[in-house]
């Protein structure tokens, strides 16, 4: 009697956990997506129902809904009239050449830290540690002046440059491939009269795969919502990425809500897609770092 | 078993390390260690854009000392810092002990959901909730309303700027926290979890002394990540109030940086503002050190 009794009053005790649990889980799941789903809506209606719906404008349609209210008009603005395609295709620019440019040279690098012995191995690892700790923004100003200086203000490069060396990356390489590269099979390779690039193109970087793909997306990532950077160098509008183009967009039509809302959907949606398609190498590569370091 | 060729060097070449290396040590050293050196000079200079440059010693310094809008900046950013890190570790830790429970179902879709927002970049959420905090039309307000008659005219951005930007960092962050704190909770030895039920420690007492000491090495990297991030922040208000908001309500120490250097064109000021954010920066991972010192960063 007494063990059926505990055992119900387990069993109901667990099933409110679990619906406490999936309510929480539901509630913050709501939040996080609602500022997204309305964004998303405004950017297909007109600004006067940006203001008059908070959602779907109401009417006879399907779902109770008037989809005539709802266009393509705002997109068709910003691409053809607002020059937006245009920076669309310079945000993918930038970002890719950062991101191959930069993965390339942090996991060559990477891989001379982790498996060779030489002279001043240990000066370049601290030197590399250290930069990891220093803001970002304090190289601001006396980077723009030696870019002033090497006349590579408002270029590409001058963009570019700068983020082919990423500090934290030379790191995560090296730790990625500190235990996970056996030094015998790279001997056994130098035995076969392998070459040493050939070494790491073929036989180093392919056990390193997922590395190789989560910090090719972490820095696509980082160079497409780089603001600062661009802003500061570039000047002529037709180089301008989609993060300085937005803030130039909010400036000047300020009251255009629904402009605005397409214009931050465009800017987010392609990086969407990209991490939806890559989640998984992308998460295990964030915190690979932190877990295994 | 294969015959094994002797050769006489089987060793590695030793010019291979700096071939690998030379590549990114170029660009390194261009980019990186010159203007670290340049910023040291140049936070003793006062500039007209990059090109006419003074020397003033430690003016910059003992200038920022009394200057009040600097103060200003300062404040805000500790405010904003200490606040986000405190609200998002605890949210972010509840969020991965909820998703960490064994029987839950669709714990791949819900982490992709709480991770999504980190994808958008900083100045892009700063737009999208400068809309989504405006009066009267914002989202915020509207639901709010609905729910609990909430002052639809509240003010956020004009009066509330520090309470905006923090609600937008948690949006932000917090979910991008909680991978960090899944993946430790995950790696929490379930045999110790086991051996203390068996030994009759509530829930409570397990939390605190299995799974905390265990996830702690991972909280110390996540806040030291976090309060980085944190004392950095520039584009979130920048966008939200489109400057430095009323009042200097939303400035921060890296938007002073950049309004000295960029709008004013004093690139001396702004390096001198940059390194005492290096400062604090510093100080803080020397502070996370010493609090964690036997475990491994």
């Amino acid at each position: 009697m007494k063990l059926s009794e505990s055992i119900l009053g387990t069993q109901h005790r667990r099933w409110m956990i679990r619906a406490v649990t999936y309510t929480a889980l539901l509630f913050f799941a709501v939040i996080t997506l609602v500022p997204l789903v309305w964004l998303l809506v405004g950017a297909f209606k007109t600004n006067e129902d940006f203001f008059g719906h908070l959602f779907f404008p109401a009417g006879d349609g399907l779902f109770g809904v008037d989809w005539s209210r709802m266009s393509f008009d705002n997109f068709h603005r910003l691409l053809v009239e607002l020059n937006f395609f245009n920076f669309i295709l310079n945000s993918f620019f930038i970002a890719s050449v950062t991101a191959v440019l930069g993965t390339l040279f942090a996991s060559l690098g990477g891989y001379a830290l982790a498996k060779f012995r030489f002279r001043g191995r240990p000066f370049i690892l601290g030197v590399v540690l250290m930069a990891i700790i220093l803001p970002g923004p304090l190289l601001l100003a006396p980077v723009y002046q030696l870019l002033y200086q090497l006349g590579m203000l408002n270029t590409y490069w001058g963009l570019i440059l700068p983020g082919m060396a990423p500090a934290f990356g030379i790191f995560l390489f090296r730790q990625a491939m500190l235990n996970s590269v056996p030094g015998e099979l790279l001997e056994s390779a130098r035995i076969d009269g392998c070459g040493e690039l050939r070494i790491f193109f073929s036989i180093v970087l392919p056990i390193i795969r997922p590395m190789v793909g989560a910090f090719l997306l972490i820095s696509f990532l980082g160079a497409w919502n780089n603001f600062i950077m661009p802003q500061v160098i570039l000047q002529d509008e037709n180089k301008f990425p989609l993060a300085v183009a937005i803030a130039q967009l909010r400036g000047t039509y300020n009251t255009d809500y629904a402009l605005i809302s397409a214009g931050t959907i465009v800017s987010i949606l392609p990086v969407m897609l990209l991490f939806l398609m890559l989640q998984r190498e992308f998460i295990s590569g964030l915190t690979s770092g932190a877990v295994k370091g | 078993m294969k015959p094994i060729r002797k050769r006489k060097f089987s060793a590695e070449p030793r010019w291979a390390p700096y071939l690998f290396l030379a590549p990114f040590l170029t660009v390194f050293g261009v980019f990186m260690i010159y203007p670290l050196f340049q910023s040291v000079l140049l936070s003793t200079e006062q500039t007209f854009g990059p090109e006419f440059t003074e020397f003033v010693g430690f003016g910059n310094f003992r200038n920022l000392m009394t200057d009040p809008v600097f103060f200003v900046a300062l404040r805000n950013t500790f405010i904003f810092a200490s606040a986000a890190v405190l609200l998002q570790m605890p949210m972010s830790l509840g969020l991965a002990m909820l998703l960490n429970q064994p029987w839950i179902r669709g714990r791949a879709m819900y982490r992709l959901i709480f991770f999504s927002p980190a994808l958008v970049g900083a100045v892009f959420v700063g737009v999208m909730f400068s809309i989504i905090f405006e009066r009267r039309t914002g989202l915020l307000n509207i639901v709010l309303h609905r729910l609990v008659g909430f002052d639809l005219d509240f003010p956020w951005l004009q009066e509330y700027a520090m309470a905006s930007m923090i609600l937008a960092s948690l949006w932000m962050w917090t979910g991008f926290n909680m991978i960090y704190f899944l993946a430790a909770l995950q790696n929490v030895d379930k045999d110790l979890v086991d051996a203390a039920k068996v030994d009759g420690a509530g829930p409570w007492s397990r939390f605190i002394n299995v799974t905390i000491p265990a996830i702690r090495p991972i909280a110390g990297f996540v806040v030291m990540l976090s309060l980085i991030g944190a004392f950095q922040v520039f584009e979130l208000p920048f966008l939200l109030f489109d400057g430095p908001g009323p009042n200097n309500r939303g400035l921060t120490i890296v938007m002073y940086l950049y309004q000295s250097g960029f709008q004013i064109g004093d690139l001396g000021y702004a390096s001198a503002i940059g390194w005492i954010l290096a400062v604090i920066l510093i100080a803080c991972s020397l502070i996370q050190r010493r609090l964690s010192r036997h475990e491994a960063f």
